[in-house]
């Protein structure tokens, strides 16, 4: 890895400095050794087991519900349908009302009337023991009056469709237009367009994703008088205490939201599930402890999904190769019901559709449809891969039309190093940046020259495996969010962070931070932080997270949005200190305030060697307060909200060399090159790994991953059989690099790490492989590119057909060409049907 | 009920079980070793690894009855008091893990590939490893962990001790230069 720092004032890591230190993190130990604290380890005194009773019908009335078999069953306590707790479970709160008509149909926790998608939770057993409670699972017995189903969305918005939910008009949840012409921030896109030389139009599908976080759900209760305690393996501790004493109407400060150790999340934790509130209704109704875990494919089938759009992109641009406009119609699945941000997933890529380019002329819309499947919510980069997909994969179908070199293409038409701070034709500042820079690094990463050469011998031998590269040149908005712009989106709350240091007696440190990290090393890059900040040892500083009693203001981890704005408050917190323990420290020494010098963690007094005091001496003094200074509080603790101006928007370029075997469909990564901007960088290995990470998921989405329903309205890829995460062999080894170009406007100069990898890697993988196979007539192949698809595009003509049967947004053949208004010729042909 | 008699991390147990009891479960409910987890239901996943008599197995698998009169080994068992296993040594050093949920079957089933392979190259670590499913790491920091502390314990130079960004240059130099900046 190297670092490009062109830019004057960026520091570089010097020894003495925690920050941009490997260091490696103080969240192993226990993690290695297996001394961990999932919510499923958790057993209390008395504790009862909860298992869940769900609907294996997709649309139906529930006629009746008989429960005395299961009530009778060795070891249950007591069973619980939707009636049971229809005056007091309300609904599964939607934070993000993306229009003033937004329609949300209601979302129960238990199905009262109606399930409207396989997996909707309509009985919850209780019993001593987890194995008694699934035994009695079995004998609860539904009768569903099944109703007709609906699951493509162009059919969910066609003439009389079947409805999802019968008490409404339509399948369509919302109709969000972003306009940059009609915002003043870009020309008009029907002039641009209708001016335009060239306009190059595309369907593309985003399927249908499931998080798949190695740790499934789980969430225990304990009441206590009428106080409750929730364990939980949640993401968002601080949201679901107040969503859960919204919804439940247990009062917010008799609750409260512990996150303990939690195994991964990528937004699929982002979420007040169904089960935590009837977990929640349960303990209160029996006033007993409970405790609720799900199996594999229980959180294959019910935790929510993501991505799963129809994107109609159009982008106009001259011959020469300058793009005139863009132009993007999505469908957006919300599923069976709508979750925490279910409808502000893909808005936030209304925002992100441009890409890194000069678009002149903007226009975006999205319908949200409701279709009965799981409902769809955040998942990693939430709204920004499908964005960048779509703006990463029409420039290279732009560059074929146009017969340029897709790379050129992308450099005639991007942000100039120079141009920065840069206002997007969607109303974005872009801050920072140097995509030339990052490019060119990349393109020396992976080789590129002596790549385009092998590929030349392949086609000229008519090598049965073929060579590809893709490109994707991607940026992302990061650090979410700057709390006057959620309101302006109308997001139920604001994007601010909390932090408070806490200065013991003995110069040890806490620090509390309203993140709440599942993975992320929190505790390790927060320590940097501060050890940099008081000129304490990394070794002294413990980071506290995740307890809404321990860390009672925060707003959590998603977005990548710790670091750059939970860091900034813990950044600002330590300042407070160091502020505070100036003015003990000037008592403390004689001296006046503005003598002194604060280095190292030592105050001490400008010319006047050897009269110092370090914090760690101040906080015992502090402690004492025998001797304070008159009319000065005895406390040098200090808090921090901090509300971000701006987002930040990381950037890079990412590379792909595919060979893909013309004879068998089978495709594979030869290289995977990156080189990410993310600002200043806290932990390298952090930083690193959070890149390997996104890498896997985006290269997944690409080549592996895809929930599949049938036309019933099943999950056929309801286990780790079907749904394909990739294991180690089928991943390649990356090369990653990095530049360097702070954030401007955050003191610690970091961007977000979390989703770029996420983000980026998708359309560089799908555009190597349409690379590799151009030339052979193949013009889409639709993700993923399993050797199927890959084989049938090839020889079928198409873009390879879909896996599920008719009906299902998956199925290629009953898309209409004309339903937003675009001609698609591929999408005419091929795949099996 | 059952009566079985497994001998776990060093302790011997004596149970009643169900028959259909799954030896993770045993461990995780009736012995409290909750450092092996439960990923899945479909013996994909591999975060319940142990080792039985020496050897790696998912121990939702096997059932507990299955265990009787058997050694079982879990990521409680594998540090040799506060000293801990090469492998979980490389675990830290090479960040091979994040949210650490499925770490402690990588570990167990990385020993176990390291007792049959002790210098397995890229390939092979990933093979070796493929039963056993990680959704944070993009597994490069596994496969470097793996190989660094293979290197350690055939106690060939490059092993901690000589400095990590040696180790790494035996092993994978992609990884060395940002892990040298730590002494």
């Amino acid at each position: 890895m190297t670092a490009v720092e062109d830019r004057p004032g960026i520091e570089s890591p010097a020894p003495a400095r925690e920050v941009g230190q490997a260091r490696r993190r103080k969240e192993d130990a226990r993690l290695i050794t297996g001394r961990t604290t999932w919510t499923d380890n958790l057993v209390l005194p008395g504790m009862l087991h909860l298992a869940v009773v769900r609907s294996p019908v997709a649309h139906a009335k529930i006629s009746a519900i008989d429960v005395s078999a299961a009530q009778q069953a060795p070891g249950v306590i007591a069973v619980f349908t939707g009636r049971d707790f229809a005056d007091e479970q309300g609904s599964i709160p939607c934070a993000w009302p993306v229009t003033p008509d937004m329609v949300n149909p209601g979302h129960p926790s238990l199905a009262v009337d109606e399930v409207n998608h396989v997996g909707e939770a309509v009985a919850v057993i209780v019993a001593r023991s987890k194995a008694a409670a699934a035994d009695a699972v079995e004998l609860v017995d539904v009768d569903y009056d099944s109703l007709p189903v609906v699951l493509d969305m162009e059919e969910a918005l066609g003439d009389q469709p079947v409805l999802t939910h019968d008490h409404l008009q339509s399948n369509e949840s919302f109709h969000f237009v972003f306009d940059g012409g009609e915002n003043g921030v870009a020309d008009d896109t029907d002039r641009a367009f209708a001016d335009a030389e060239v306009v190059v139009s595309r369907r593309f599908v985003q399927q249908r994703l499931i998080p798949a976080f190695m740790e499934p759900r789980a969430v225990a209760v304990q009441p206590q008088g009428d106080n409750y305690t929730m364990w939980s393996s949640t993401q968002v501790p601080h949201i679901l205490r107040l969503m859960l004493a919204m919804v439940t109407g247990v009062p917010e400060h008799k609750l409260r939201v512990i996150a303990p150790d939690v195994g991964g999340g990528f937004g699929g934790k982002l979420q007040v599930t169904p089960e935590e509130v009837i977990a929640l209704l349960v303990a209160r109704r029996l006033g007993k402890p409970v405790k609720w875990a799900e199996s594999r494919s229980e959180s294959l089938m019910s935790a929510h999904h993501g991505r799963d759009q129809v994107q109609y992109i159009d982008i106009a641009a001259d011959r020469e190769g300058n793009v005139k406009g863009l132009r993007c119609r999505i469908l957006a699945d919300m599923g069976a019901y709508l979750r925490l941000v279910s409808p502000g997933v893909p808005i936030l890529g209304a925002f992100m559709f441009n890409g890194i380019y000069k678009f002149p002329a903007y226009r975006f819309e999205c319908r949200g449809v409701f279709t009965n499947k799981t409902p769809t919510d955040a998942y990693r980069g939430a709204g920004r891969p499908e964005a960048t997909f779509a703006v990463e994969r029409i420039m290279d179908e732009l560059a074929v039309e146009l017969d340029v070199d897709p790379l050129e293409l992308r450099r005639k038409n991007w942000i100039k190093a120079e141009e920065f701070p840069f206002t997007t034709c969607a109303g974005m500042t872009y801050d920072s940046g140097d995509y030339d820079a990052a490019t060119e690094q990349a393109l020396q990463l992976i080789g590129y020259d002596e790549l385009r050469a092998e590929q030349r011998r392949r086609r000229e031998s008519n090598d049965p495996v073929q060579l590809g590269i893709g490109f994707s040149t991607f940026t992302e908005m990061c650090g979410l969010a700057p709390s006057r712009v959620l309101g302006s989106l109308s997001y139920g709350a604001g994007g601010w962070e909390h932090a408070s240091i806490r200065m013991l007696p003995t110069g040890k440190v806490e620090v509390v931070t309203g993140s709440s990290a599942h993975g992320q090393g929190h505790e390790t890059a927060w320590s940097q932080l501060v050890a940099d900040r008081l000129g304490v040892p990394f070794e002294d500083v413990e980071v506290l997270h995740g307890d809404t009693s321990i860390a009672p203001r925060g707003l959590d981890t998603y977005g990548s949005r710790s670091l750059v704005v939970g860091g900034v408050a813990v950044v600002n917190a330590a300042d407070k200190v160091v502020a505070k323990a100036r003015t003990v420290a000037a008592h403390m020494l004689e001296a006046n305030e503005d003598d002194l010098e604060f280095a190292g963690g030592k105050f001490s007094v400008r010319g006047t060697p050897g009269s110092e005091v370090g914090i760690q001496e101040i906080a015992l003094a502090t402690f004492a307060a025998h001797d304070f200074p008159e009319g000065v509080e005895p406390s040098i603790d200090a808090d921090a909200t901090y509300d971000p101006e701006n987002f930040s928007f990381p950037h890079g370029t990412h590379i792909c060399a595919m060979e893909v075997d013309t004879e068998t469909g089978f495709v594979k990564i030869r290289k995977y090159a990156c080189v990410d901007d993310v600002g200043t960088i806290v932990n390298p290995l952090i930083v690193e790994g959070q890149v390997h990470g996104g890498l896997a998921q985006g290269i997944a989405q690409a080549l592996y991953e895809e929930a599949v329903y049938d036309a019933d309205g099943n999950l056929t890829t309801g286990t780790f059989v079907d749904y394909l995460v990739p294991s180690a062999a089928d991943l390649p080894h990356f090369d990653t690099g990095n530049t360097v170009h702070a954030a401007p406007g955050n003191p610690i100069g970091a961007k977000g790490v979390g989703e770029a990898g996420c983000i980026a890697s998708t359309p560089a993988v799908v555009n190597a492989a349409l690379d590799a196979v151009r030339h052979l007539g193949v013009r889409d192949i639709r993700m993923p590119l399993t050797p199927e698809r890959v084989w049938r595009a090839l020889h079928d003509g198409g873009d390879g057909g879909g896996r599920a049967t008719a009906g299902s947004n998956a199925y290629g053949g009953a898309q209409t060409e004309t339903t937003a208004g675009v001609s698609t010729p591929q999408s005419a042909l091929g795949g099996d049907r | 009920m059952t009566r079985i008699d497994v001998r776990v991390d060093g302790v011997s147990y004596q149970d009643e079980v169900e028959p259909r009891t799954l030896l993770v479960h045993h461990l995780r409910e009736q012995l409290g070793k909750v450092g092996t987890v439960v990923g899945c239901d479909t013996s994909n996943c591999g975060a319940c690894t142990v080792h039985l008599d020496g050897q790696a197995v998912k121990s939702c698998t096997v059932l507990a009855v299955q265990a009787d009169g058997c050694e079982v080994t879990t990521i409680e068992g594998i540090a040799d008091g506060a000293t801990l296993h090469p492998v979980q040594r490389a675990f830290h050093e090479m960040h091979g893990l994040q949210c650490g949920f499925c770490t402690p079957g990588m570990i167990m089933a990385s020993i176990d590939l390291l007792q049959e392979n002790p210098d397995p190259s890229d390939t092979e670590v990933r093979e070796g490893i493929e039963g056993n499913l990680c959704r944070c790491t993009g597994y490069q920091n596994i496969v470097r962990a793996v190989q660094h502390a293979a290197a350690e314990m055939r106690g060939d130079q490059g092993a901690p001790g000589d400095g990590p960004a040696e180790a790494e240059s035996a092993t994978d130099s992609a990884a060395a230069p940002h892990v040298a900046v730590q002494a």
